[in-house]
């Protein structure tokens, strides 16, 4: 779409584009083409001489164990975070959607953790889980689970999915609200007198209605799961206990800014930045097939 | 409502009750332990109730600092926090708007491909370039600065995307009518443009000023100095070790009070976060 009525100048238009144009070369820009060069080079142990040394870095990291199973962690921690709270989330909206009473009080008491930072998330379930003296903890011992995250990998990535789940749970109710409010009443109705008890409607019309929601929300929650989570690792666990928690963006930041590791660091930021282009171009693709709908 | 089902209705309100507690837990627990003595949190299980130690622990952390870990209190973290956000916000609704009425008012070379530029920077989030960013800042002497906090935070391709969207809206006839009426560009920006996209700017105020609130990585990479800490990284820091390491009640306190400020945003503008929330998504 484009405007019939414009403003003419020849140089105006540059000058209101030039801050954010300057900003995004040299914070972008700059940076990213920066990273794609050093993957492509080897640092020596005290920094001091680079050498080109092509794919290397690239080869040697998909031969590192420690890589390969960081994918893995990755991908268990992004399945199960979107997962889970794609259903509770589904779950309080519904419900939301029904009650005609109170409706407004449960939308603002549900709404809120989407405003706490995702360190200080982690902080508040590391307290209640701590092995010693967490609250939660001590509960579980009632019920005979031994719980401590700090030396069981297990226990760590349930801990670290729970507190990304609740911090992200805000974001998915209010969509999945805002879909459910756009679905015609007259197509409930039309089905409710037709005979079709709640939770058939549910699955036949609400459901399938609710999908193109539902899958924009698993690209933003997987998103979110690969990125947004850094505070919540970092906070917790910082990638323990033996690298059972350590995604791939807090392995690019321990082996880059902890270990040092140029080369190394920078050719996971590469494959990172290739992920996350290869999200983005599926969430548009999704968002131009919605126009459809 | 289509149909009366009181069993069915009974049980939505358990599920939402049921979620409104547990969603509240963590952060009941949080505002108790920060009313608590160490040694009372130490001695497990804590106590659910509040105790009275409330004032002693929020004037020791927001004046003094924790004694074991970071000892940089908590207002000047607080007051860091509140520039880097609003910094970040204004900043980014500044040069996104600006930018945005130059691509939708005006036909120029390269207009196109600056919009593009902007637009694929949705794709290179902080977190894939950490280390080269790191370096630019350092090289501009940015480290421990507020510029260094705030300046790789702030272009913004929503922003960018949202303005020009709604820009889209505005009807022509109001750019014609003040064409006629001799108003240049920049008078039309001012007196038109800007006014019509209060509610835009709302919205994004209060999606930015969480962001901008709640940074944790960049912050946590170019801040050494106590002096500049956010609240954020301010409590991390207060995470000296172990369990039984930590001043607990304090580090509670600390957290009350770095959450306080964005949900009371979002709870008070409720209608803007829904709105930029999203329309900035979409």
């Amino acid at each position: 779409m484009e405007k019939r009525v414009v403003f003419r100048s020849a140089w105006l238009p540059y000058l209101l584009v030039a801050p954010q144009l300057a900003i995004t070369i040299v914070f972008f820009f700059w940076p990213a083409s920066q990273a794609v060069w050093y993957s492509f080079q080897l640092q020596d142990a005290f920094g001091l001489r680079t050498q080109f040394v092509g794919l290397q870095n690239f080869y040697t990291l998909f031969k590192d164990p420690n890589y390969l199973a960081s994918f893995r962690t990755t991908a268990i921690f992004s399945v199960a975070v979107a997962g889970i709270g794609i259903t509770l989330s589904l779950l309080l909206a519904v419900m939301a959607d029904r009650v005609v009473r109170g409706a407004v009080v449960y939308k603002t008491l549900l709404i809120w953790p989407y405003a706490v930072a995702a360190a200080v998330a982690g902080v508040l379930y590391a307290f209640m889980f701590a092995p010693s003296i967490g609250i939660v903890t001590f509960w579980l011992k009632g019920f005979g689970i031994h719980w401590n995250w700090v030396i069981d990998g297990d226990q760590a990535m349930l801990l670290v999915i729970m507190a990304a789940v609740w911090n992200q749970i805000s974001y998915n109710f209010l969509f999945f609200l805002a879909g459910l409010q756009s679905i015609p009443k007259s197509l409930i109705e039309a089905a409710a007198i037709d005979g079709a008890g709640p939770s058939r409607r549910f699955w036949t019309i609400v459901f399938p209605l609710l999908s193109p929601t539902a899958f924009f929300l698993l690209v933003v929650n997987v998103v979110y799961a690969f990125f947004g989570t850094f505070g919540i690792i970092d906070a917790i666990t910082q990638g323990g206990p033996a690298q059972s928690t350590q995604i791939l963006v807090y392995k690019v930041y321990h082996d880059g800014v902890k270990a040092a590791d140029l080369g190394g660091s920078s050719a996971q930021s590469v494959i990172l930045m290739a992920i996350v282009i290869a999200l983005t171009v599926v969430q548009f693709r999704f968002i131009e097939r919605k126009v459809q709908y | 409502m289509v149909e009366r089902r009181p069993w069915l209705d009974v049980f939505a309100h358990v599920v939402l009750i049921a979620g409104v507690l547990a969603i509240a837990f963590p952060v009941y627990v949080t505002f108790v332990a920060s009313t608590l003595t160490l040694e009372q949190i130490m001695a497990a299980p804590m106590p659910l109730i509040p105790g009275n130690q409330l004032i002693e622990n929020y004037s020791q952390v927001l004046f003094a600092g924790t004694e074991k870990g970071s000892k940089a209190p908590v207002a000047t973290m607080l007051f860091n926090s509140t520039v880097v956000a609003l910094a970040i916000t204004f900043g980014k609704i500044a040069i996104s708007i600006i930018s945005s009425f130059a691509i939708v008012y005006f036909r120029f070379p390269l207009r196109m491909f600056f919009f593009w530029m902007i637009f694929v920077t949705l794709m290179l989030p902080v977190e894939v370039r950490i280390i080269p960013t790191f370096q630019v800042i350092a090289d501009l002497g940015m480290l421990n600065s507020y510029a260094g906090l705030t300046l790789p935070l702030i272009a913004s391709a929503t922003a960018t995307f949202l303005f020009r969207q709604f820009f889209l809206t505005i009807p022509d006839e109001l750019a014609e009518a003040a064409r006629i009426d001799g108003a240049g560009p920049m008078r039309f920006f001012r007196d038109v443009v800007v006014p019509l996209s209060k509610t835009t700017m709302a919205a994004l105020f209060v999606i930015q000023f969480i962001y901008g609130w709640n940074q944790y990585l960049w912050p946590l990479l170019i801040t050494t100095d106590e002096s500049m800490y956010t609240v954020v990284i301010g409590i991390k820091r207060m995470i000296v070790g172990g369990d039984a390491a930590n001043e607990w009640n304090l580090v509670m306190a600390t957290a009350m009070l770095a959450l306080l400020p964005p949900a009371l945003v979002v709870i008070l503008m409720q209608k803007w976060f829904v709105k930029g929330l999203v329309e900035t998504e979409k």
